[in-house]
């Protein structure tokens, strides 16, 4: 198996604290990886440092071998890593089937004036974008919604879409920022099977951040302890998830 | 009805539009060309059609882009210069209007997109309340310069000054000069052009090129930005390009409608294209409907026709701005109040013209 | 020695944009909107000034004090009935709402006083002061900076050292924490208003002082070139606005004694469009880091 995302010694500090502080890890190629920790503890700055809203004050990351350390955070999505975030940014004044045609705009080539003056190329590049878009919705059963406003769809359903539109870029790698946040035990369940729907149809390496521990337990084979910034524990979740000083971090002393 | 049903909703939506305005067209071209229209009728015809490619193009700025841009009147005042100016120079050469009055809609519009590429570089890395204030005050600077400009020829050629200073200094050949642009007194001897058929043809025009732009994989990542530029980022869009693109194009067409202006007047000057006059056309976005192509043709032909039609009826002319603000006012405070909103939806929602403009909530993530 | 009396006038002119610029500033920091209406109080302060003196015959001191009331009450009134109600929409609604508010003074102004300049009482009437061999300067120059300097230093010490202050400094860090602490946040906003309101009645005093003429737009252009100098200086900062505000003065009359008086506007607005591409926090600005 080839490790798709290495993360060596990354770190970044804001002013004089440090927020992630020395992260190494590494997942492998169709990995479900989960990144777990008590709040503040530093993993959406994770997030952010892997996905180029920060740039990193120490060490490296690499993707399938590529080294994305310092790029932008649109090269890096172009590299191929993509992301939910944990308070939903869907663009809400556009149609759900918009919001993933958006993500799919890298992967489709037509020109502004091509789509001004209506070329050839246009309606035959919409056409398969729509096809494209159809077809990832239709994984998380939204296609018969495809008109609706972003906005005005249910919780569980705007945090699927942002995973549908996460997907349409072609990503090698998936963050999942708190997937499950908000949801009922019910629809949680049926999120599992979506993640594992993902990974299995889209040949997907997945990374997500959780506080739902029967989520994690139930579908992550390795997950990384963050604690004030720092790893705490590593390595297979049901003996990470045992460790006495991961159970203290949580519950406190 | 077989097509339209076949049709997505917003195609539909566009073609309702067309429909509206060639109704409008089809109207208007009887009525004058029956010899039935006023002489304040004929007279409203290029000031409207101007208005309304202002408010359009504006509203992709503000409604699709979710910027706001108070220089629009700035980028008009190029237009209008540069395609006069054009116009002139080439009046005894090109003799046909329908070479030369094209070609300066173009070169209107390309002067205009021009300047507005030179602003948006810098200034569309800033956001909100500071790029509205920089394109203010790039207007004012456009109309500075534009009021302080002096062009003459004579037999030696083309003449350019900034300041009377500099003009008082040129030597000119007496016999032959001709001034064509002259300061504060600004360009005069345009020739009138312009007709109520141009204006449509360029509504037609500015519609079907922002509305097509909107509907496309340019316009929706446009969009994406005004909706969430984070978000937008993740997936990979490039801001600062669709940023630009959006900005430019409007400011084309704010162009291509100080063309339509300054060939309608014997004289255009610079201080006509104010601050003021950018806040009109933002008027006429705000309540025709933000993000609402018909809303604001729509709004930019009432609120242009109607205080002339009721002229004569008392002095409302004088509060007519007045009750522009108080309206501008009410629309902002009741599309963003939950109570308000609800109360007047129910009266108001069969005569909306645009949709409502969504608050956006910008919440942090820890 | 003409060099200094341009300074010197560039510096009480850049006083006026300061007194400004700090209503600007201190609205930005705390409401965190840009108060576009807020040339237009000054424009209101000239004229309230204006009429209590030349219909009413009330003495200087006395349409003073009016004036900085009525600017006070028109601050907050605005703010309680166009802002407030706004505080969790859009920043395009609440830019689009204040320019309402401005378009409607303006308009206002324009109905019941006239569209022609009126000539402003000289209220302000002093005699021109020899510095020394050759510089001379108006009485009014250095009234405008000692009164300046004066509102500056009583200014940072309310901020600094009462209790208002802090909550004012408080709601302008963190609005949500503040109001968690027990400060209360529309207290503060409004007394913010009420501030940069009296501030700008003192501004159209001193403006109208060294420029009497009044019209309804009188207001907007230095409105505009102070909101100009608040960014110069980084908005959001009282220091700054300060600096930034007497910068922009002295470019503004130096530019218009050396390089052009008809192009004065274009070289201030070109400084503003500069700084914004170097440092587009200004001078004092803080980074502002958008939370992901």
């Amino acid at each position: 198996m080839s490790v798709m995302l290495e993360t060596k010694n990354l770190g970044i500090s804001f002013g004089g604290l440090k927020a992630v502080d020395g992260l190494s890890l590494s997942i492998e190629k169709g990995q479900l990886y989960g990144l777990i920790g008590p709040n503040g503890a530093g993993k959406t700055t994770a997030f952010n440092l892997l996905t180029g809203v920060y740039k990193p004050t120490m060490g490296n990351f690499f993707l399938d071998g590529e080294k994305l350390t310092g790029m932008s955070t649109i090269e890096i999505n172009k590299k191929g890593v993509a992301r939910t975030f944990q308070n939903i940014r869907l663009f809400k004044q556009m149609s759900v089937l918009d919001n993933v045609k958006v993500g799919l705009h890298n992967n489709f080539e037509y020109t502004a004036a091509e789509g001004i003056f209506r070329l050839p190329r246009h309606a035959k590049v919409e056409k398969q974008m729509n096809e494209k878009a159809i077809e990832l919705l239709d994984v998380f059963g939204l296609a018969g919604e495809k008109d609706r406003l972003s906005s005005n769809l249910p919780y569980g359903k705007q945090r699927k879409l942002e995973i549908a539109r996460a997907l349409a870029t072609s990503p090698k790698l998936l963050l999942l920022d708190e997937p499950a946040a908000g949801m009922n035990p019910q629809e949680t369940q049926e999120l599992m099977d979506t993640i594992r729907f993902v990974r299995d149809h889209f040949d997907m390496t997945i990374l997500l951040i959780e506080h739902d521990m029967k989520l994690v337990a139930g579908i992550c084979e390795e997950v990384t302890v963050l604690n004030f910034g720092t790893v705490l524990a590593q390595g297979e979740t049901s003996s990470v998830l045992q460790n006495p000083e991961v159970v203290k971090a949580y519950l406190g002393d | 009805m077989k097509t339209l049903n076949t049709m997505n909703k917003t195609s539909k939506n566009n073609f309702i539009t067309y429909g509206i305005v060639l109704a409008i067209f089809i109207f208007c071209a009887v009525y004058i060309e029956t010899d039935m229209a006023t002489f304040l009728f004929k007279g409203l015809m290029v000031p409207i059609c101007v208005n309304v490619i202002l408010a359009v193009s504006l509203n992709l700025t503000v409604g699709i882009l979710g910027e706001l841009s108070l220089g629009h009147a700035g980028f008009m005042c190029v237009g209008a210069f540069a395609g006069s100016f054009f116009s002139m120079m080439t009046q005894e050469t090109l003799t046909s209007v329908w070479i030369r009055f094209p070609l300066a809609f173009i070169i209107g519009g390309l002067s205009a997109a021009f300047i507005g590429l030179l602003v948006g570089i810098p200034v569309l890395r800033l956001r909100g309340d500071y790029l509205a204030i920089v394109t203010l005050a790039f207007c004012e600077i456009i109309k500075n310069i534009m009021n302080n400009l002096y062009i003459a020829k004579d037999i030696n050629g083309l003449h350019f000054a900034i300041g009377v200073g500099a003009y008082n200094e040129i030597e000119f050949d007496a016999a032959s000069k001709q001034v064509l642009i002259n300061g504060a007194m600004g360009i005069t001897g345009t020739p009138n052009d312009s007709n109520y058929f141009w204006g449509f043809a360029l509504i037609f025009i500015t519609l079907i090129v922002i509305l097509n732009l909107v509907n496309s994989r340019t316009g929706r990542a446009i969009m994406s930005i005004r909706d969430n530029r984070i978000a937008a980022e993740s997936v990979g869009i490039n801001i600062t390009k669709h940023k630009l693109i959006a900005f430019v194009i409007s400011a084309f067409f704010a162009g291509v409608a100080g063309v339509l202006y300054s060939h309608n007047l014997s004289s255009v000057i610079a201080t006509k294209f104010d601050y003021n006059y950018s806040i009109l056309v933002l008027v006429f976005v705000v309540l025709g409907g933000i993000g609402s192509m018909r809303g604001s043709v729509i709004a930019a032909i009432i609120l242009t026709a109607l205080p002339e039609f009721l002229r004569d009826i008392g002095n409302l002319s004088d509060y007519r701005m007045l009750i522009y603000a108080i309206l501008l006012i009410a629309m902002m405070l009741i599309n963003n109040n939950d109570y308000l909103h609800q109360m007047t939806q129910g009266v108001l929602g069969k005569f909306r013209l645009g949709k409502k403009s969504k608050k956006n909530e910008q919440e942090g993530v820890s | 020695m003409t060099f200094l009396s341009y300074l010197i006038s560039g510096i009480s002119l850049g006083s006026v944009y300061a007194l400004i610029a700090l209503g600007y500033t201190m609205v930005y920091g705390i409401a965190k909107m840009l108060n576009f209406a807020h040339g237009d109080v000054i424009m209101i302060g000239g004229f309230v000034v204006f009429t209590a003196v030349s219909s009413m015959n009330t003495s200087a001191p006395i349409a003073i004090v009016c004036g900085i009331i009525a600017c006070v009450v028109l601050g907050v009134a605005i703010e309680k009935i166009a802002y407030k109600p706004l505080r969790n929409a859009t920043p395009l609604a609440v830019l689009i709402t204040a320019i309402g508010v401005s378009y409607f003074l303006q308009n206002l102004a324009l109905i019941i006083f006239g569209s022609a300049a009126k000539n402003f009482p000289d209220i302000l009437k002093l005699e021109d002061l020899q510095l020394a061999e050759g510089l001379t300067v108006t009485g009014e120059a250095v009234v405008t900076i000692l009164i300046t300097i004066v509102i500056m230093i009583v200014l940072t010490l309310f901020i600094n050292y009462t209790k208002i202050g802090t909550a004012m400094q408080a709601v302008s860090e963190d609005r949500g924490a503040a109001q968690l602490m027990g400060v209360n946040v529309n207290t503060t906003i409004s007394i913010t208003f009420a501030i940069g309101s009296a501030l700008a009645a003192v501004a159209s005093v001193l403006l109208c002082a060294s420029y009497p003429l009044l019209s309804p737009y009188t207001g907007a252009m230095p409105g505009i070139k102070a909101f100009t100098a608040a960014v110069f200086g980084g908005i959001g900062s009282i220091p700054g606005a300060m600096i930034g505000g007497i910068l922009l003065g002295v470019i503004e009359n130096l530019s218009k004694a050396y390089i052009s008086t008809e192009l004065s506007d274009a070289i201030v607005f070109g400084v503003l469009i500069i700084v914004l591409i170097v440092k587009p926090t200004g001078i004092l600005g803080k980074k502002m880091n958008e939370k992901v």
